[in-house]
């Protein structure tokens, strides 16, 4: 569903994300790791079609993202980092704008919303004013838009940061069941979620690949290395050192 | 256009303008609006001691001092909020061209407009009522009005799509405004082509004829002139394609 080659992202002299490639398909969950600053936000938004990229191809479905966006875009749903929304609407206007522009209007726009509203638990606060939610609420109604479309591809950037252990267990658990007929990516710095949730994952530093694999395969990568935590800190760097 | 450009459009413009009113701003602009397209017309312009009640030089005279900083205030937002919330990232990831997004989000500014513009009716019903006015120069009035207020917008459209500061771009955007209208005044001009030598007043006119100004009060005399129609719209296609080029380079 998703084939990446050759990615690469300059800002000015700064190569942020360099000569990335992975394929993700339907019932696959793969795993962006990574210290702050790795690459995987201006990756996920280069897949996205938000960055243009340096060099590299994208594919969507078999879409070229670079040649025929919007079309690429249609099977996409993203939950950009900090899950940004319109903070004068409602739960469910906000909802229903985004179904909107994706095609989904009348009687199937109320039913798309319903579902989602059931998906993240958010039925309780369907009618508050996105301003007042409390974060957990935010977070979960920026997902909801992201899959409002039933889409074929997730994108999820750090889908479960600043959520309360409850949230971040219903988080994972949604994206695991979603895995079985989707192909989706998201990142985290939560090592514990790549158990949880993945059935692939990558790591990434200073915006090049450095491992690839299943989460067993990538415990053993070190020798000596007994946990994924351990194997995290032995191959990337932190900010610090830079 | 496909049918799903034009669905795109209207989802972006329903959402822009319904948001207009949910914000105390715009009322208060509203009013403010009011009170300044009334108060300069019967207290500065001597409306009411004016022996023909023409209306181009009263009621359509102050429009543009009101546009320079009232159209940056409705539309400062257009771009800015969407950079500051971040939910620029979101439309940009959706299926649709930044065009349609645009001119959405344009059209919906400018409805806001037209409803400002069409509560200063009262004037002239007043005008109908104290004489019987040309209507020529009341219908080009407008029009002139609603394309300066216009232009006005589309200057700050583009502005907001390069900041993410609301302030910034009012600020900004009405300094752009000042001097787009400016460097049009019959006085200012014609004190510069005096000062300068005389082989330059060509292009001192032509750096004029550029302004909003110029074409402002052709209209507002009765002329009704297609150029002056299509400059404002030049001036709005101009703007939106540079609003085009600077949401592109947040995203390069
Ligand atoms: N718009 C931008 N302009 C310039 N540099 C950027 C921009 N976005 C990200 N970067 C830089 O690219 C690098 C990767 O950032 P990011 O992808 O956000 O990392 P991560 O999501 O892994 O924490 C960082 O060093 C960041 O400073
Ligand atoms: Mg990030």
């Amino acid at each position: 569903m998703i084939q990446v080659q050759n990615l690469r992202k300059e800002f000015g002299a700064k190569v942020a994300v360099d000569n990335v490639s992975f394929t993700v398909e339907k019932g696959e969950v793969l795993g962006f790791l990574g210290p702050n600053g790795a690459g995987k936000s201006t990756s996920m938004r280069m897949v996205t079609g938000y960055f243009r990229p340096t060099s590299g191809s994208i594919k969507i479905g078999g879409i070229d993202m670079l040649e025929s966006p919007e079309q690429a875009k249609k099977s996409i749903g993203y939950l950009p980092e900090n899950a940004p929304l319109y903070s004068d609407m409602t739960v469910a206007s906000f909802l229903g704008f985004c179904a909107e522009v994706r095609g989904i209007t009348g009687a199937a726009k109320a039913k798309a919303v319903d579902r989602v509203l059931d998906l993240c638990f958010l039925h309780r606060v369907r009618n508050q004013s996105v301003d007042t939610l409390s974060k957990g609420y935010r977070h979960r109604t920026c997902f909801a838009q992201s899959i409002i479309h039933d889409p074929d591809v997730l994108i999820l950037d750090e889908p479960t940061d600043g959520l309360d252990p409850n949230q971040k267990h219903e988080v994972r658990q949604l994206i695991k069941n979603m895995g079985k007929s989707k192909a989706i990516i998201f990142s985290t710095h939560i090592l514990e979620e790549v158990d949880a949730a993945c059935s692939r994952a990558m790591i990434i530093d200073r915006g090049k690949v450095v491992a690839d694999g299943t989460p067993e395969s990538l415990r053993k990568l070190v020798p000596g290395c007994a946990s994924l935590d351990e194997v995290f800190r032995s191959i990337t760097r932190s900010d610090l050192e830079k | 256009m496909k049918n799903s450009d034009i669905a795109n459009t209207l989802a972006i413009f329903k959402r822009e303008f319904l948001s207009y009113f949910n914000s105390p701003v715009l009322y208060v602009i509203v009013v403010i609006y009011l009170l300044a397209s009334m108060g300069f017309t019967f207290f500065f312009g001597r409306f009411l001691d004016s022996d023909n009640a023409s209306l181009t030089q009263t009621f359509f005279f102050w429009h543009p001092w009101i546009y320079i900083v009232l159209a940056p205030a409705v539309g400062m937002r257009l771009w800015s909020e969407e950079h500051r919330l971040g939910t620029f990232e979101l439309l940009m990831t959706m299926p649709l061209s930044p065009w349609q997004a645009i001119v959405g989000k344009f059209v919906a500014a400018a409805l806001v407009w037209a409803i400002g513009l069409a509560l200063t009716f009262s004037i002239v019903i007043t005008v109908s009522w104290l004489g019987s006015p040309d209507p020529g120069p009341i219908i080009t009035g407008y029009v002139a009005s609603y394309l300066y207020a216009l232009g006005c917008l589309a200057v700050t459209s583009a502005a907001s799509a390069y900041t993410r500061s609301q302030v910034v771009c009012f600020i900004v955007s009405v300094a752009l405004c000042i001097l787009l209208t400016l460097i049009g005044y019959p006085g200012i001009v014609d004190s510069v082509v005096r000062t300068l030598p005389g082989s330059l007043e060509g292009l001192v006119r032509f750096v004029s004829y550029l302004s909003f100004m110029d074409h402002f009060y052709e209209m507002t005399k009765g002329i009704f002139v297609i150029r002056d129609v299509l400059y404002f719209i030049s001036v709005i296609v101009v703007a939106l394609i540079i609003t085009h080029l600077g949401l592109r380079s947040k995203r390069a």
